[in-house]
Protein backbone atom coordinates (compact mmCIF):
# COMPACT_ATOMS: atom_id res chain seq x y z
CA UNK A 1 0.00 0.00 0.00
CA UNK A 2 1.65 3.06 -1.02
CA UNK A 3 0.62 5.76 1.62
CA UNK A 4 2.21 8.92 1.98
CA UNK A 5 0.73 11.52 4.78
CA UNK A 6 1.35 11.20 8.07
CA UNK A 7 -2.35 12.65 9.03
CA UNK A 8 -5.27 10.47 9.14
CA UNK A 9 -7.33 13.06 7.54
CA UNK A 10 -6.31 16.05 5.17
CA UNK A 11 -4.34 18.09 7.28
CA UNK A 12 -1.01 19.20 7.07
CA UNK A 13 1.85 21.66 8.08
CA UNK A 14 2.92 25.32 6.71
CA UNK A 15 6.49 23.41 6.10
CA UNK A 16 5.03 20.04 4.11
CA UNK A 17 1.82 20.96 3.41
CA UNK A 18 0.20 18.01 1.31
CA UNK A 19 -2.34 20.36 -0.58
CA UNK A 20 -2.62 21.79 -3.99
CA UNK A 21 0.56 23.30 -5.61
CA UNK A 22 -1.70 26.39 -6.78
CA UNK A 23 1.22 27.07 -9.65
CA UNK A 24 -0.38 24.68 -11.52
CA UNK A 25 -2.81 26.66 -12.62
CA UNK A 26 -1.25 29.90 -13.88
CA UNK A 27 -1.53 30.76 -17.87
CA UNK A 28 0.95 33.73 -17.23
CA UNK A 29 3.91 34.10 -14.63
CA UNK A 30 5.80 36.88 -13.03
CA UNK A 31 9.72 37.63 -14.03
CA UNK A 32 11.07 40.45 -11.89
CA UNK A 33 14.07 42.33 -13.60
CA UNK A 34 16.79 42.21 -10.57
CA UNK A 35 18.49 45.40 -11.74
CA UNK A 36 14.75 47.53 -10.98
CA UNK A 37 13.75 46.08 -8.20
CA UNK A 38 13.90 48.51 -5.40
CA UNK A 39 12.79 45.97 -2.57
CA UNK A 40 10.00 48.32 -1.51
CA UNK A 41 8.22 44.99 -1.15
CA UNK A 42 4.84 46.63 -2.45
CA UNK A 43 4.50 43.07 -4.29
CA UNK A 44 4.97 40.88 -1.12
CA UNK A 45 2.49 43.36 0.30
CA UNK A 46 -0.35 42.81 -2.32
CA UNK A 47 -0.01 39.36 -3.22
CA UNK A 48 -3.02 37.35 -3.14
CA UNK A 49 -1.29 34.44 -2.76
CA UNK A 50 0.87 35.41 -0.35
CA UNK A 51 3.63 33.84 -2.32
CA UNK A 52 6.85 36.37 -2.91
CA UNK A 53 9.89 35.57 -1.29
CA UNK A 54 12.43 38.24 -0.41
CA UNK A 55 15.62 37.31 -1.71
CA UNK A 56 18.88 38.96 -0.72
CA UNK A 57 18.50 41.94 -3.58
CA UNK A 58 15.13 41.37 -4.94
CA UNK A 59 11.79 40.33 -4.25
CA UNK A 60 10.30 37.11 -6.84
CA UNK A 61 7.18 34.96 -6.95
CA UNK A 62 7.01 31.43 -5.57
CA UNK A 63 6.19 29.61 -8.94
CA UNK A 64 5.38 26.56 -7.13
CA UNK A 65 2.34 28.37 -5.43
CA UNK A 66 1.99 31.38 -7.84
CA UNK A 67 -1.58 31.50 -9.88
CA UNK A 68 -0.01 34.34 -12.43
CA UNK A 69 -3.20 37.02 -11.32
CA UNK A 70 -0.42 39.72 -12.25
CA UNK A 71 -0.86 41.94 -9.16
CA UNK A 72 2.67 42.18 -8.48
CA UNK A 73 3.17 43.41 -11.91
CA UNK A 74 0.06 46.42 -11.26
CA UNK A 75 1.48 47.56 -8.11
CA UNK A 76 5.35 47.74 -9.03
CA UNK A 77 6.19 51.39 -8.57
CA UNK A 78 9.55 50.68 -10.67
CA UNK A 79 7.51 48.83 -13.14
CA UNK A 80 9.90 45.74 -12.36
CA UNK A 81 7.53 42.69 -12.62
CA UNK A 82 6.84 41.84 -16.57
CA UNK A 83 4.56 38.61 -17.49
CA UNK A 84 5.03 36.50 -19.91
CA UNK A 85 2.47 33.81 -21.31
CA UNK A 86 3.46 30.01 -20.08
CA UNK A 87 3.91 28.08 -22.44
CA UNK A 88 1.51 24.69 -23.24
CA UNK B 1 -13.29 22.36 37.99
CA UNK B 2 -17.02 22.00 39.12
CA UNK B 3 -17.63 18.44 40.56
CA UNK B 4 -20.85 16.81 39.79
CA UNK B 5 -20.65 14.43 42.76
CA UNK B 6 -23.83 12.87 44.25
CA UNK B 7 -25.34 12.39 40.24
CA UNK B 8 -25.48 9.16 40.73
CA UNK B 9 -28.29 6.51 41.82
CA UNK B 10 -31.66 5.52 39.80
CA UNK B 11 -33.86 7.89 38.48
CA UNK B 12 -36.65 8.33 36.47
CA UNK B 13 -35.88 9.98 32.96
CA UNK B 14 -36.85 10.69 29.79
CA UNK B 15 -34.51 9.71 26.71
CA UNK B 16 -33.56 13.41 26.25
CA UNK B 17 -32.62 14.13 30.19
CA UNK B 18 -31.24 10.80 30.17
CA UNK B 19 -28.72 12.01 27.30
CA UNK B 20 -28.07 15.27 29.29
CA UNK B 21 -26.99 13.06 32.03
CA UNK B 22 -24.64 11.02 30.08
CA UNK B 23 -22.66 14.16 28.89
CA UNK B 24 -22.60 15.39 31.97
CA UNK B 25 -20.79 12.30 33.17
CA UNK B 26 -18.44 12.73 30.24
CA UNK B 27 -17.31 15.85 30.91
CA UNK B 28 -17.25 17.58 27.58
CA UNK B 29 -15.60 21.13 27.16
CA UNK B 30 -17.30 22.41 24.25
CA UNK B 31 -21.98 22.12 23.52
CA UNK B 32 -23.12 24.11 21.04
CA UNK B 33 -27.39 24.15 20.58
CA UNK B 34 -30.37 24.98 19.01
CA UNK B 35 -33.93 24.02 19.40
CA UNK B 36 -35.46 21.65 16.69
CA UNK B 37 -38.32 19.32 18.49
CA UNK B 38 -38.16 16.34 19.47
CA UNK B 39 -34.02 17.29 20.84
CA UNK B 40 -34.88 20.47 22.47
CA UNK B 41 -35.67 18.98 26.31
CA UNK B 42 -31.95 17.67 26.14
CA UNK B 43 -30.26 21.05 25.61
CA UNK B 44 -32.40 22.54 28.07
CA UNK B 45 -32.07 20.42 30.54
CA UNK B 46 -28.04 20.90 29.92
CA UNK B 47 -28.16 24.45 30.50
CA UNK B 48 -29.99 23.62 33.74
CA UNK B 49 -27.34 21.31 34.72
CA UNK B 50 -24.87 24.21 34.05
CA UNK B 51 -27.08 27.27 36.21
CA UNK B 52 -26.94 24.38 38.95
CA UNK B 53 -23.05 24.28 38.69
CA UNK B 54 -22.67 20.87 37.61
CA UNK B 55 -21.68 21.29 34.16
CA UNK B 56 -18.49 22.73 33.58
CA UNK B 57 -18.94 23.47 30.06
CA UNK B 58 -18.70 26.27 27.02
CA UNK B 59 -22.18 26.71 25.75
CA UNK B 60 -22.84 28.39 22.81
CA UNK B 61 -26.25 29.17 21.48
CA UNK B 62 -25.97 29.64 18.08
CA UNK B 63 -28.20 30.76 15.13
CA UNK B 64 -28.45 27.88 13.23
CA UNK B 65 -27.24 23.84 13.15
CA UNK B 66 -24.99 24.64 10.51
CA UNK B 67 -23.11 27.09 12.98
CA UNK B 68 -23.40 24.44 15.71
CA UNK B 69 -21.91 21.74 13.83
CA UNK B 70 -19.12 24.38 12.25
CA UNK B 71 -17.91 25.43 15.94
CA UNK B 72 -17.59 22.10 16.97
CA UNK B 73 -15.36 21.44 13.93
CA UNK B 74 -12.95 24.16 15.27
CA UNK B 75 -13.28 23.14 18.78
CA UNK B 76 -12.04 19.17 17.93
CA UNK B 77 -9.62 20.36 15.88
CA UNK B 78 -8.05 22.11 19.20
CA UNK B 79 -8.43 18.98 20.78
CA UNK B 80 -11.63 19.56 22.90
CA UNK B 81 -14.20 16.97 23.99
CA UNK B 82 -17.50 18.03 21.89
CA UNK B 83 -21.15 18.08 21.98
CA UNK B 84 -24.29 18.90 20.31
CA UNK B 85 -27.70 17.25 19.37
CA UNK B 86 -30.38 17.53 16.44
CA UNK B 87 -32.98 15.73 14.69
CA UNK B 88 -34.64 16.40 11.22
CA UNK B 89 -34.09 19.16 9.24
CA UNK B 90 -31.45 20.17 11.78
CA UNK B 91 -29.79 17.81 10.85
CA UNK B 92 -29.85 18.79 7.20
CA UNK B 93 -29.28 22.30 7.66
CA UNK B 94 -26.12 21.10 9.18
CA UNK B 95 -24.90 18.77 6.32
CA UNK B 96 -21.88 20.26 4.76
CA UNK B 97 -20.56 20.61 8.10
CA UNK B 98 -21.59 17.23 9.12
CA UNK B 99 -19.50 15.89 6.26
CA UNK B 100 -16.31 17.90 7.27
CA UNK B 101 -16.75 16.65 10.90
CA UNK B 102 -16.19 13.15 9.51
CA UNK B 103 -12.93 13.89 6.71
CA UNK B 104 -11.58 15.79 9.26
CA UNK B 105 -11.61 12.65 11.47
CA UNK B 106 -12.95 15.01 14.38
CA UNK B 107 -14.47 12.49 17.50
CA UNK B 108 -17.38 15.14 17.46
CA UNK B 109 -20.50 12.96 19.42
CA UNK B 110 -24.10 14.08 18.83
CA UNK B 111 -27.28 12.85 19.32
CA UNK B 112 -29.66 12.57 16.62
CA UNK B 113 -33.39 12.67 18.48
CA UNK B 114 -34.87 10.86 15.19
CA UNK B 115 -38.04 12.61 13.56
CA UNK B 116 -39.74 12.01 10.29
CA UNK B 117 -37.65 13.75 6.98
CA UNK B 118 -39.45 16.09 4.90
CA UNK B 119 -41.30 16.39 3.25
CA UNK B 120 -44.95 15.27 4.29
CA UNK B 121 -43.81 17.77 6.93
CA UNK B 122 -44.37 16.04 10.63
CA UNK B 123 -43.04 16.55 14.06
CA UNK B 124 -43.42 12.44 14.23
CA UNK B 125 -40.75 9.86 15.52
CA UNK B 126 -39.40 8.24 12.24
CA UNK B 127 -35.57 6.94 11.30
CA UNK B 128 -35.32 8.72 8.05
CA UNK B 129 -33.08 11.29 9.10
CA UNK B 130 -30.74 9.37 10.49
CA UNK B 131 -30.46 6.62 8.01
CA UNK B 132 -30.80 9.13 5.18
CA UNK B 133 -26.50 10.25 6.17
CA UNK B 134 -25.79 6.58 6.60
CA UNK B 135 -23.03 7.28 3.94
CA UNK B 136 -21.65 10.62 5.04
CA UNK B 137 -18.67 9.03 7.32
CA UNK B 138 -20.24 9.19 10.58
CA UNK B 139 -20.77 5.99 13.21
CA UNK B 140 -24.01 5.39 13.84
CA UNK B 141 -25.25 3.64 17.08
CA UNK B 142 -29.51 3.21 17.54
CA UNK B 143 -30.54 2.75 21.17
CA UNK B 144 -33.42 0.87 22.48
CA UNK B 145 -34.22 2.35 25.90
CA UNK B 146 -33.26 5.39 28.03
CA UNK B 147 -30.98 3.77 29.96
CA UNK B 148 -29.25 2.38 26.57
CA UNK B 149 -28.87 6.18 25.92
CA UNK B 150 -27.53 7.16 28.58
CA UNK B 151 -24.83 4.47 28.23
CA UNK B 152 -23.91 4.69 24.63
CA UNK B 153 -23.40 8.63 25.16
CA UNK B 154 -20.47 7.51 27.62
CA UNK B 155 -18.95 4.79 25.04
CA UNK B 156 -19.64 6.64 22.06
CA UNK B 157 -16.77 9.00 23.51
CA UNK B 158 -14.86 6.34 24.76
CA UNK B 159 -14.90 5.05 20.74
CA UNK B 160 -14.66 8.17 19.02
CA UNK B 161 -12.10 9.28 20.96
CA UNK B 162 -9.98 6.45 20.69
CA UNK B 163 -6.43 6.64 18.21
CA UNK B 164 -7.85 3.71 16.16
CA UNK B 165 -10.88 4.86 15.31
CA UNK B 166 -10.89 9.19 15.79
CA UNK B 167 -14.40 9.57 13.80
CA UNK B 168 -17.31 11.10 15.02
CA UNK B 169 -20.49 9.16 16.60
CA UNK B 170 -24.10 9.60 16.24
CA UNK B 171 -26.24 8.71 19.31
CA UNK B 172 -29.35 8.05 17.61
CA UNK B 173 -33.08 7.43 19.47
CA UNK B 174 -36.62 8.24 18.47
CA UNK B 175 -38.20 10.88 19.21
CA UNK B 176 -41.27 10.86 21.61
CA UNK B 177 -41.13 7.18 21.96
CA UNK B 178 -37.57 7.88 23.86
CA UNK B 179 -37.13 11.07 23.69
CA UNK B 180 -40.28 12.27 25.50
CA UNK B 181 -41.39 8.51 27.54
CA UNK B 182 -39.65 8.50 30.88
CA UNK B 183 -37.92 5.08 32.54
CA UNK B 184 -35.88 4.03 35.02
CA UNK B 185 -32.38 4.91 34.87
CA UNK B 186 -29.70 4.40 36.71
CA UNK B 187 -27.08 7.08 36.91
CA UNK B 188 -23.53 6.27 37.28
CA UNK B 189 -21.15 7.79 39.20
CA UNK B 190 -18.88 10.79 38.25
CA UNK B 191 -16.00 8.68 39.66
CA UNK B 192 -16.73 5.69 38.02
CA UNK B 193 -17.02 7.38 34.52
CA UNK B 194 -14.45 9.18 34.83
CA UNK B 195 -11.89 5.77 35.34
CA UNK B 196 -13.78 4.75 32.22
CA UNK B 197 -12.58 7.32 29.94
CA UNK B 198 -9.54 7.93 31.64
CA UNK B 199 -7.31 5.28 28.71
CA UNK B 200 -8.49 8.26 26.84
CA UNK B 201 -5.82 10.78 27.83
CA UNK B 202 -2.80 9.15 26.69
CA UNK B 203 -4.49 8.61 23.39
CA UNK B 204 -2.67 10.37 20.04
CA UNK B 205 -4.95 12.97 18.37
CA UNK B 206 -3.66 15.41 15.85
CA UNK B 207 -5.01 19.40 17.54
CA UNK B 208 -4.41 22.37 16.35
CA UNK B 209 -2.21 25.31 18.37
CA UNK B 210 -0.82 28.17 18.58
CA UNK B 211 2.25 26.80 19.45
CA UNK B 212 2.08 23.74 16.29
CA UNK B 213 -0.31 25.64 13.69
CA UNK B 214 -1.38 23.08 11.23
CA UNK B 215 -3.83 23.05 8.20
CA UNK B 216 -6.92 21.15 8.17
CA UNK B 217 -9.43 20.55 6.32
CA UNK B 218 -6.77 21.36 3.22
CA UNK B 219 -7.91 21.04 -0.77
CA UNK B 220 -6.17 18.03 -1.15
CA UNK B 221 -4.78 17.37 -4.75
CA UNK B 222 -3.48 15.11 -6.19
CA UNK B 223 -5.98 12.33 -6.50
CA UNK B 224 -4.00 9.69 -5.32
CA UNK B 225 -3.36 11.74 -1.60
CA UNK B 226 -7.43 12.29 -1.31
CA UNK B 227 -8.02 8.60 -2.16
CA UNK B 228 -5.35 8.00 0.24
CA UNK B 229 -7.56 9.92 2.90
CA UNK B 230 -10.88 7.95 1.91
CA UNK B 231 -8.83 4.68 2.07
CA UNK B 232 -7.98 5.64 5.78
CA UNK B 233 -11.76 6.56 6.65
CA UNK B 234 -12.94 3.78 6.12
CA UNK B 235 -10.21 1.43 7.21
CA UNK B 236 -10.66 3.56 10.61
CA UNK B 237 -14.73 2.77 10.29
CA UNK B 238 -13.59 -1.10 10.03
CA UNK B 239 -11.86 -0.87 12.82
CA UNK B 240 -14.47 0.68 15.11
CA UNK B 241 -16.35 -2.63 14.79
CA UNK B 242 -14.48 -4.48 16.95
CA UNK B 243 -13.09 -1.82 19.24
CA UNK B 244 -17.07 -0.69 19.84
CA UNK B 245 -17.44 -4.97 20.93
CA UNK B 246 -14.54 -4.42 23.53
CA UNK B 247 -15.73 -0.97 25.10
CA UNK B 248 -19.33 -2.41 25.12
CA UNK B 249 -17.70 -5.57 26.86
CA UNK B 250 -15.59 -3.08 29.93
CA UNK B 251 -18.50 -1.20 29.87
CA UNK B 252 -20.67 -4.07 31.22
CA UNK B 253 -17.40 -5.06 33.31
CA UNK B 254 -17.70 -1.89 35.33
CA UNK B 255 -21.34 -0.79 35.01
CA UNK B 256 -23.07 -4.39 34.97
CA UNK B 257 -25.17 -3.51 31.55
CA UNK B 258 -23.82 -4.27 28.24
CA UNK B 259 -25.72 -4.21 24.86
CA UNK B 260 -23.96 -7.42 22.82
CA UNK B 261 -21.93 -4.30 21.33
CA UNK B 262 -22.69 -3.96 17.01
CA UNK B 263 -25.58 -6.67 17.50
CA UNK B 264 -27.71 -8.32 20.05
CA UNK B 265 -29.11 -11.38 19.65
CA UNK B 266 -31.88 -12.60 21.73
CA UNK B 267 -33.17 -15.93 21.84
CA UNK B 268 -31.92 -16.41 17.95
CA UNK B 269 -29.13 -19.14 18.70
CA UNK B 270 -31.64 -22.21 17.96
CA UNK B 271 -34.11 -20.23 16.25
CA UNK B 272 -35.28 -21.10 12.45
CA UNK B 273 -36.54 -17.57 11.56
CA UNK B 274 -35.51 -14.62 13.08
CA UNK B 275 -36.82 -10.85 12.84
CA UNK B 276 -34.02 -7.54 12.67
CA UNK B 277 -35.09 -4.78 14.03
CA UNK B 278 -33.44 -1.21 14.95
CA UNK B 279 -34.20 1.49 17.65
CA UNK B 280 -37.04 1.24 20.03
CA UNK B 281 -39.25 -1.26 18.27
CA UNK B 282 -36.87 -3.77 19.60
CA UNK B 283 -39.04 -3.93 23.03
CA UNK B 284 -41.63 -4.54 21.89
CA UNK B 285 -40.75 -7.29 19.60
CA UNK B 286 -38.60 -9.05 22.18
CA UNK B 287 -42.24 -9.53 24.18
CA UNK B 288 -43.79 -10.52 21.00
CA UNK B 289 -40.71 -13.62 20.81
CA UNK B 290 -41.17 -14.69 24.15
CA UNK B 291 -45.07 -14.56 23.78
CA UNK B 292 -44.23 -16.78 20.07
CA UNK B 293 -41.86 -18.89 22.03
CA UNK B 294 -43.82 -20.01 24.50
CA UNK B 295 -46.37 -21.15 22.05
CA UNK B 296 -43.54 -23.20 20.56
CA UNK B 297 -42.89 -21.33 17.81
CA UNK B 298 -38.78 -21.17 16.73
CA UNK B 299 -37.99 -17.38 16.68
CA UNK B 300 -35.19 -15.14 17.53
CA UNK B 301 -34.62 -11.71 16.98
CA UNK B 302 -31.65 -9.11 16.21
CA UNK B 303 -31.44 -5.87 16.84
CA UNK B 304 -28.87 -3.64 14.90
CA UNK B 305 -26.96 -1.79 17.47
CA UNK B 306 -24.71 -0.12 15.30
CA UNK B 307 -25.93 1.12 12.11
CA UNK B 308 -22.43 2.30 10.66
CA UNK B 309 -20.03 0.79 10.29
CA UNK B 310 -22.41 -2.50 9.17
CA UNK B 311 -21.62 -4.79 11.35
CA UNK B 312 -21.49 -7.25 8.80
CA UNK B 313 -19.01 -9.93 10.12
CA UNK B 314 -21.29 -10.66 13.24
CA UNK B 315 -24.49 -10.33 10.84
CA UNK B 316 -23.98 -12.98 9.19
CA UNK B 317 -22.11 -15.09 12.29
CA UNK B 318 -26.02 -14.97 13.46
CA UNK B 319 -27.95 -15.45 10.49
CA UNK B 320 -26.22 -18.12 8.79
CA UNK B 321 -28.61 -21.28 9.07
CA UNK B 322 -31.55 -19.29 9.28
CA UNK B 323 -34.62 -20.57 7.40
CA UNK B 324 -36.18 -17.14 6.98
CA UNK B 325 -35.65 -13.10 7.78
CA UNK B 326 -38.41 -10.78 8.86
CA UNK B 327 -36.61 -7.27 8.82
CA UNK B 328 -38.73 -4.09 10.33
CA UNK B 329 -37.90 -0.95 8.58
CA UNK B 330 -38.86 2.33 10.16
CA UNK B 331 -37.53 4.23 7.00
CA UNK B 332 -37.70 3.72 3.22
CA UNK B 333 -35.14 3.73 0.47
CA UNK B 334 -36.67 5.61 -2.09
CA UNK B 335 -34.42 3.72 -4.96
CA UNK B 336 -35.51 0.52 -3.92
CA UNK B 337 -38.92 0.47 -2.38
CA UNK B 338 -37.76 -0.85 0.38
CA UNK B 339 -36.29 -0.19 3.94
CA UNK B 340 -32.82 0.64 4.58
CA UNK B 341 -32.01 -2.34 6.57
CA UNK B 342 -33.39 -5.06 4.16
CA UNK B 343 -31.21 -3.31 2.04
CA UNK B 344 -28.50 -3.64 3.96
CA UNK B 345 -29.01 -7.41 4.78
CA UNK B 346 -29.78 -8.32 1.07
CA UNK B 347 -26.00 -7.06 0.69
CA UNK B 348 -24.40 -9.70 2.78
CA UNK B 349 -26.36 -12.46 2.45
CA UNK B 350 -24.88 -13.30 -0.60
CA UNK B 351 -21.90 -13.82 1.46
CA UNK B 352 -23.80 -16.66 3.51
CA UNK B 353 -23.36 -20.24 2.81
CA UNK B 354 -26.82 -21.74 0.97
CA UNK B 355 -29.25 -22.11 1.22
CA UNK B 356 -29.39 -18.99 2.09
CA UNK B 357 -32.64 -17.66 4.00
CA UNK B 358 -35.42 -16.03 2.76
CA UNK B 359 -35.51 -12.06 3.21
CA UNK B 360 -38.82 -10.42 4.03
CA UNK B 361 -39.33 -6.70 4.58
CA UNK B 362 -41.54 -4.84 6.46
CA UNK B 363 -41.98 -1.09 7.08
CA UNK B 364 -43.60 0.08 9.31
CA UNK B 365 -43.55 3.14 11.98
CA UNK B 366 -43.36 5.84 9.39
CA UNK B 367 -45.36 9.66 10.58
CA UNK B 368 -45.02 8.05 14.09
CA UNK B 369 -47.19 5.02 13.53
CA UNK B 370 -47.08 2.70 16.29
CA UNK B 371 -45.35 -0.47 15.49
CA UNK B 372 -47.34 -2.65 17.75
CA UNK B 373 -47.65 -6.07 19.25
CA UNK B 374 -49.86 -7.30 16.39
CA UNK B 375 -47.68 -5.93 13.97
CA UNK B 376 -44.77 -8.13 15.19
CA UNK B 377 -47.17 -10.75 15.27
CA UNK B 378 -48.26 -10.43 11.51
CA UNK B 379 -43.95 -10.14 10.58
CA UNK B 380 -43.35 -13.54 12.79
CA UNK B 381 -46.35 -15.29 11.22
CA UNK B 382 -45.23 -14.04 7.39
CA UNK B 383 -41.81 -14.93 8.76
CA UNK B 384 -42.62 -18.14 9.16
CA UNK B 385 -44.79 -18.89 6.98
CA UNK B 386 -42.40 -18.09 4.07
CA UNK B 387 -39.85 -20.48 6.14
CA UNK B 388 -42.00 -22.96 5.47
CA UNK B 389 -42.36 -22.66 1.41
CA UNK B 390 -45.52 -20.50 1.68
CA UNK B 391 -45.04 -17.53 -1.05
CA UNK B 392 -45.01 -14.02 0.47
CA UNK B 393 -44.94 -10.88 -0.29
CA UNK B 394 -41.23 -9.08 -0.23
CA UNK B 395 -42.17 -6.01 0.73
CA UNK B 396 -45.24 -4.93 3.45
CA UNK B 397 -46.23 -1.99 4.07
CA UNK B 398 -47.59 -2.79 7.84
CA UNK B 399 -49.91 0.23 8.23
CA UNK B 400 -51.78 0.25 4.85
CA UNK B 401 -52.94 -3.35 5.10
Amino acid sequence: MRLRSPFEGPWSTPKDPYDIKTGEWRSQRPITKVEKCRQCGWCYIFCPSGCIEEKEYYFTANLEYCKGCGTCSKVCPAKAIMLIREEV
Amino acid sequence: MTEAKGIGGVKILDGNRAAAYGILLSRPDIITSYPITPQTPLLETLYRFQADGLLDAEMVETEGENTSMSILLGASAAGGRTFTATSSQGLSFMNDAYLQAAGNRFPIVMVIAMREQVTPHGVVAGQQDAVSVKDHGWIQLYTESCQEILDSIIMAYRLAEDEEVLLPVNVCYEGFYLSHNSQRVEVPEQEEVDEFLAPLKHMKRQKFTLEEPTIFSSYTVPGELYTEYRFKACAAQQRAKQKWDQIDKAFGEKFGRSYGGQIEAYRAEDAEVVIVTMGCSTGTAKVVVDKKRDQGVKVGLIKIKMFRPSPKERLMEALSGKKAIGVIDRNVCFGWNCGHNFLELKTLLSDLHTPLPLLLDFIGGLGGCDITNRDVERVIDRTMAAAKGEPQQTVTWLSLE
